[in-house]
């Protein structure tokens, strides 16, 4: 082929060349879901537990364990599984709230306005990103202590956006920065204050890159773990993967209903990504400048 | 509608003046075309009059008063972008109506105005388009409703058609003529296109460097050029430029040796000596035989296009490190080829050169430092 003034680029291979591609990315397909099938497996296994083999699929398949996570309550009779799936719902949607608001505010401030202290702002919130989480978490604990915010949702949802918040700035200011300031420049001659400006033409615009920066704000809060775990002591404040580990104890091990909560916690998430997924391919902008 | 005056304007990026002290008066009604090199700081200049760019000295009036510090939105300005600048999420009939929605115009006359804009430009099929599914010339289209909704009293164009190809430019550009023409509002209209700018001005003003150059209509621009910046820039192809003494009443120097009448000298330079001259492609002829040509041209390429041909070649007995030495500021290079545009059947030439005669009465002097001498130069004809 090398050096022929024919390329390939533009027939379809044939043949054995055809299939190659598929005989590496089964092997891959198959690692990378082997675990997936494996906890799906564990979670159909019902109550009695799973038999030790490697094969992904259960021998006596049952609903058992995620009849058995769901409709799960306390002492008094409370259902507990909904008290925590409603506590993981609010304390993630609250804390994306929080975060999308008063991060598209900033952002579009970082991004377009020059003011003391801007550079060391963006400083600031890109320094909170690089440490891992784990260090702030004793101070912390002993802020939410003194504040007497331990075991409530309002505790999680402040500690969460002091992640979410920089996060979101950031995405978003990157976002802001790609629009075409002539836009903005048009709008200023038709009259729009920078409110109107924001409102009606950045909000708009920025719709995908808000939509997707909100499911990543969201899904970190819904599958964090060490922090909720740390603050949250009593099972009616439990978030789900709190409920989950506790489901893989020191004595008592129950694999099955760990495999059938993860994957109802697993269930949120798919359908908000399936929501947003248009939104990710973007291109909003399109037509506004040039062509 | 309103006349726009620029007295003293200036604008510095840090130490770098962009636009040094710019005095410039749009008349009421008037097309002002402000034309000038890339980076030369046309557009610094329209957006401060749209007031997008604060102005760093100098006093700035829209009608009789004086906005250095009023916002954009109250100038009663609108101005075209070179991108357009339609807002992508909305329609074509919001992106139009915008303006007027935010400053509370009643909705019934909205959509009359609408209604008008959109017809006189053609936009009537699309107004419930977004500007992604337009063609470019489209949204040049709406880019222009969305000024003309507003019925502003200047309207401020950046390039707008630069980004259209070659043929819809010429009709946009008729159309922005034409609009110009029914509506009568004042324009301020920057390009770097020198056709835009002859076909369309009232008056053109050519600026370079910061600096403007000359203001005038376009005849003027063109046949009594303020200075060799202006002359080079403007005419295609360019004229050329010749650095010759006075010997009495004739004139030698780069490879030119021309005998003029004593009145004629005397108008077209003064009593300068040494001067540049230029000379526009279309004001060389063929020396009849047996006559003393006042140059001779080496032939290097001849280009027929049917109605005429071009020549290009360099005289006999040309030092054009002369002129190059006498650091003219001039669009072109001082030492570039010389263009002639003779007639298609000049004669057939065939041979290695060309004995040529010049046109006295379109001659162009300037002096050593660029600036024009002569006052003699007839009416032209454009080309
Ligand atoms: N914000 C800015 N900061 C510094 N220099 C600038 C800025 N905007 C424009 N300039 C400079 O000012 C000069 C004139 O720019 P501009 O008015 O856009 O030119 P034109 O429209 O004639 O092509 C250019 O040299 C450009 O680099
Ligand atoms: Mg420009």
């Amino acid at each position: 082929m090398a050096g022929s003034g024919h390329g390939s680029s533009g027939v379809a291979p044939t043949g054995w060349q055809a299939m190659l591609p598929h005989f590496l990315l089964i092997p891959v397909s198959v690692i990378t879901l082997y675990p997936v099938l494996y906890v799906i497996k564990l979670a159909l296994s019902g109550t009695s537990g799973a038999t030790a083999s490697a094969w992904p699929w259960p021998d006596h398949p049952s609903l058992d364990a995620f009849a058995k996570v769901a409709l799960r309550t306390d002492a008094h009779g409370t259902w507990l599984f909904g008290r925590q799936l409603l506590n993981s719902l609010i304390v993630s949607g609250a804390t994306t709230v929080l975060g999308i608001v008063l991060a598209c505010t900033a952002a579009y401030a970082f991004a377009r306005f020059e003011f003391p202290g801007r550079r060391a702002g963006l400083l600031g919130f890109l320094a909170t990103q690089m440490f891992p989480g784990i260090l702030t978490l004793i101070p912390l604990y002993v802020l939410i202590q003194k504040l007497g915010l331990l075991d409530s949702m309002l505790g999680l949802i402040l500690v969460y956006s002091t992640t979410a918040i920089p996060f979101c700035t950031w995405t978003l200011k990157g976002y802001f920065d790609t629009l075409p300031k002539e836009i903005e420049e048009s709008a200023i001659i038709d009259g729009a204050t920078r409110l109107q400006i924001f409102v009606r033409i950045i909000l708009p615009l920025s719709a995908p890159a808000i939509a997707v920066t909100a499911l990543f704000s969201f899904m970190a809060a819904w599958n964090e773990f060490v922090l909720a775990y740390t603050f949250l002591s009593q099972e009616a404040a439990y978030t789900l993967p709190v409920q989950i580990r506790n489901y893989v104890g020191d004595k008592d091990v129950q694999w099955s209903l760990f495999a059938a909560s993860s994957l109802i916690a697993a269930v949120p998430v798919m359908a908000l990504f399936y929501a947003v997924e248009k939104h990710l391919v973007g291109g909003l902008t399109a037509g506004g400048v040039k062509g | 509608m309103a006349r726009v005056l620029c007295k003293g304007i200036e604008k510095s990026y840090g130490d770098v003046r962009v636009v040094r002290s710019l005095d410039l008066e749009v008349a009421d009604g008037e097309f002002l075309v402000l034309v000038g090199a890339s980076g030369c700081g046309k557009s610094t200049t329209l957006r401060m009059v749209a007031g997008l760019e604060a102005i760093t000295a100098g006093q700035l009036l829209i009608g009789d008063r004086v906005v250095n510090d009023v916002a954009p939105r109250d100038r009663d300005i609108a101005m075209v972008f070179q991108s357009y600048a339609l807002y992508p999420h909305m329609t074509v009939r919001d992106n139009m109506a915008f303006g007027l929605t935010l400053r509370g115009v009643a909705k019934a006359e909205i959509e009359q105005r609408v209604g008008v804009a959109s017809t006189m430009l053609g936009l009537n099929d699309l107004l419930d388009r977004k500007p992604a599914a337009l063609s470019g010339g489209q949204r040049q289209r709406v880019a222009m409703g969305r000024a003309v909704v507003r019925q502003p009293s200047v309207f401020l164009f950046d390039e707008p058609l630069s980004n259209l190809d070659a043929k819809l430019r010429v009709q946009m550009r008729l159309e922005i003529a034409k609009l110009h023409k029914k509506l009568g509002t004042t324009i301020l209209y920057v390009t770097h296109d020198q056709v835009e700018a002859m076909t369309l001005a009232d008056r053109i003003a050519v600026m370079h460097e910061g600096v403007l150059q000359q203001c005038a209509p376009p005849q003027v621009i063109y046949s009594r050029p303020a200075n060799t910046y202006v002359a080079t820039f403007i005419g295609s192809p360019a004229m050329n430029l010749f650095a010759v003494q006075r010997q009495g009443t004739r004139l030698v120097g780069s490879g030119l040796a021309m005998d003029l009448d004593p009145g004629e000298i005397e108008l077209l330079c003064g009593d300068e000596t040494e001067l540049t001259v230029g000379i526009r492609p279309q004001d060389w002829r063929p020396a009849p035989s047996g006559s003393t040509p006042d140059a001779t041209l080496q032939v290097d390429v001849q280009e027929p296009l049917g109605s005429e041909t071009f020549v290009f070649g360099e005289l006999l007995g040309a030092n054009r490190d002369l002129l190059a030495g006498r650091d003219l500021i001039t669009q072109q290079r001082a030492d570039s080829l010389v263009i002639l545009r003779l007639e298609a059947g000049f004669g057939g030439h065939q041979g290695p050169a060309i004995g040529l005669h010049i046109d006295r009465q379109r001659l162009h002097a300037f002096d050593a430092k660029g600036v024009r001498l002569n006052k003699n130069t007839s009416e032209p004809t454009l080309g």
